[in-house]
């Protein structure tokens, strides 16, 4: 008996409760996926108007869940920012607060049927309309995916087939939204591409294999597939998490030059703040599944307002500062699938305040541009 | 890439020179000789010699009379000119005997292969893509049934249901009681006919490891990272599959298939002898009990024969997928 009690208090599930939340799961994934996979969907059921038409994407109130045999892990759970036309969103947060689930919604690549998106609008921006993609039929999401919105991926070394030759992947991208583009307008198209991510040998990349290319050129091929279709929106996803710093670089330098001939808006997804400083325009910051602060580049790095935010900032190492040893935000992130009623980061705070026990923060407003989720802000900063 | 296969050839013949030389060996140590039996018979005619006396000369006659390494050294000698002999139990050459036997054999495991293939794969791939679904369920309940029902049994059960009870093929047997009175085509038929409860035990038995090996390969390609890009690119979901996918599930059946080219000669002795097919593996397993050291020799090496060249097959055809393994 005593074992068993002793059992509760930590994550140990018992068969009958496993089987119970496996069945449960299953009803309610079978719902979405019923949902998913009906056919002929009338465009009205997904067609929506964006809030502000100067924004390419408007991501509003998103809720994705992954319903596991341990519990239900709300891994975004209330996320709403603007992409705008042309600029750069960075998105920061430490691993697992929901940075590449959010992206992975965006695009519906969700690991189905676990991980569904099961509230909230992602408005996106096609010009003449917009659409609600969190709705939209998975054979529409198809024209959407590389077309409108594209997608570069963490791990270069694996994000490419290996059976395939560099030439047959662009070139698929390429033909797959240009059906009317014959075969030697596309190739000619993709190694053009290559040379304008900087590959010198371009037409000779174009008939190698992956593994016959470093990290570096192997991932330039990912971005030249990416921007093959001159998509609105590029979401990269830790696009320089596995390169050395001098590609890193390189990189970086890339994309800032390829924003600017293309004018297409980047996410960009990070935990490396000195990234961020450099690339982009709006900061976004995540915590476990929630936004806890959001502003323009200096709001966040200049003005930093969140305590979690403060302490991003006090542990990244500086040049200008002599310290011993780089400072660590003390704690752990809550257990993903039992999130306290109180605010997340509560148990890690160095300046809580009383109201800190209510019930979780809502966005407080401090400028124009600047929205953080914490109590220190309710009465000082401007109240909504 | 020719200078790759002319190595592995050249190692073949080595590897094959020792094969031959253990197989040998332990024909010669078996306790059932065919020699000794026959000794045995002879003396055992009124006013026959003495056992020891027959079993000595039978010795010189079948050459049995020298040690194992000399002996198989004069077997190698006339096998590299391909002269095999003749087989002591059948008393006819051991290439005639395998000739007249070897296309029931083939003809059944082709078949039956050829099946499994087209059945096992698609399935396995159906059970991937619809993981933890009902038809995922159902096709792995059936390759466990097919996986733990042993050969005899399932085979009996066949013959009970469809010979016994429904009387629509015969129980055993090649060819029906009429089949000289047939015509060419009447003849292919009933020929057919009785291929197809062999056909099936075999496949039963033999689908429900492909299949789960496709399923696992499948389910490991599709959640990497290359099918996320393509999903990411804007490839249909059927076309993720049945080309980004495929092309690399493809790669470790092919180590599979090319294993399997021996299966195609080797027989099967179990399916053969229920259904009494006098093919290679009933055969074989004649010539093994009674002791017959050319047959089994030949059929030992042709098998190891096999065995090499499905390897080196499987090896070219890994180069032939994954341009990972191509060698300059």
């Amino acid at each position: 008996m005593s074992n068993k009690s002793k059992n509760k208090d930590s994550n140990y599930l018992s068969a009958k409760e496993s089987r119970r939340i496996t069945k449960e799961n299953r009803k309610i994934t079978r719902k979405y996926e019923k949902e998913i996979s009906r056919k002929n969907v009338p465009e009205s059921e997904y067609a929506t108007t964006m809030r502000d038409p100067q924004n390419i994407l408007e991501i509003d109130d998103l809720h994705t869940y992954f319903f596991t045999d341990q519990g239900t892990v709300k891994s975004v759970d209330g996320v709403s920012f603007d992409i705008p036309r042309g600029k750069t969103v960075g998105v920061v947060g430490e691993s697992g607060c929901g940075k590449s689930v959010t992206s992975l919604s965006i695009m519906r690549l969700l690991q189905r049927p676990i991980g569904q998106i099961v509230g909230g609008e992602i408005r996106l921006n096609l010009g003449d309309k917009a659409i609600d993609i969190a709705k939209t039929p998975m054979v529409e999401v198809q024209n959407i995916r590389g077309n409108e919105i594209s997608m570069i991926f963490q791990e270069p070394m694996t994000t490419l087939n290996p059976v395939f030759r560099i030439g047959t992947q662009v070139d698929e991208t390429i033909k797959l939204h240009n059906p009317d583009m014959d075969k030697e307008a596309v190739k000619k198209r993709s190694i053009e591409m290559l040379e304008l991510v900087g590959i010198a040998n371009s037409e000779g990349v174009y008939d190698m294999y992956p593994h016959e290319l470093s990290g570096g050129m192997r991932q330039r091929v990912v971005i030249a597939m990416a921007l093959a279709c001159e998509p609105k929106l590029i979401i990269a996803d830790e696009p320089t998490t596995a390169l050395d710093v001098t590609i890193q670089a390189q990189i970086l330098d890339l994309f800032r030059q390829l924003k600017d001939r293309i004018n297409s808006s980047i996410m960009l997804i990070t935990h490396d703040l000195g990234v961020i400083a450099e690339m982009a325009d709006y900061v976004v910051v995540m915590y476990a599944g929630r936004i806890v602060e959001k502003g323009t580049l200096d709001d966040i790095f200049l003005h930093p307002a969140h305590p979690y935010t403060i302490g991003l900032m006090n542990s990244k190492p500086s040049i200008n500062k002599t310290v011993d040893r780089l400072y660590s935000i003390p704690g752990k992130v809550p257990n993903p699938i039992e999130m306290p009623d109180y605010c997340y980061f509560r148990d890690r705070c160095e300046m809580c305040v009383e109201k800190c026990n209510g019930e979780y923060p809502p966005l407080h407003k401090i400028s124009d541009t600047h929205y953080v989720s914490c109590y220190r802000f309710d009465e000082e900063g401007g109240k909504e | 890439m020719g200078k790759y296969i002319l190595k592995r050839l050249l190692q073949c013949v080595v590897i094959l020179f020792f094969v031959a030389l253990v197989i040998y060996a332990i024909m010669r140590c078996l306790p059932t000789s065919y020699v000794e039996s026959i000794a045995r018979q002879r003396a055992s005619l009124p006013g026959s010699k003495s056992y020891t006396e027959w079993l000595e000369q039978l010795n010189a006659v079948y050459g049995l009379d020298v040690g194992i390494v000399r002996g198989f050294f004069k077997w190698l000698k006339s096998a590299v000119v391909l002269d095999f002999g003749d087989s002591w139990y059948f008393n006819i050459p051991v290439l005639d005997k395998f000739k007249s036997v070897i296309w029931y054999s083939f003809v059944l495991g082709a078949v039956s292969f050829f099946l499994e293939i087209i059945i096992a794969i698609p399935l396995g791939i159906i059970s991937a893509v619809k993981q933890y679904s009902k038809i995922d369920y159902a096709v792995t309940v059936f390759a466990l049934i097919g996986i733990s029902l042993p050969t005899f049994f399932f085979a009996t059960l066949l013959k009970l249901i469809f010979s016994i009870k429904l009387g629509w093929f015969d129980l055993y047997g090649i060819v029906g009681r009429y089949y000289d009175q047939l015509s060419l085509g009447g003849k292919f038929l009933d020929m057919a006919k009785h291929y197809v409860l062999p056909t099936v035990t075999i496949v039963i038995v033999s689908i429900g490891s492909t299949m789960r090996y496709t399923r696992t390969n499948m389910l490991e390609v599709l959640n990497s990272d290359y099918i996320r890009t393509a999903r990411a690119k804007g490839v249909p979901e059927r076309k993720v599959i049945s080309y980004h996918a495929f092309r690399n599930t493809l790669i470790p059946i092919v180590t599979i298939i090319g294993g399997s080219l021996p299966g195609l000669f080797s027989g099967a002795l179990i399916t053969e002898t229920l259904f009494q097919i006098p093919g290679i593996g009933w055969v074989s397993y004649q010539a093994m009990v009674g002791g017959d050291i050319p047959f089994s020799m030949f059929y030992m090496i042709f098998i190891a024969v096999l065995t090499l060249v499905g390897t080196l097959l499987a090896d070219i055809l890994y180069a032939v997928v994954d341009p990972r393994v191509r060698v300059g």
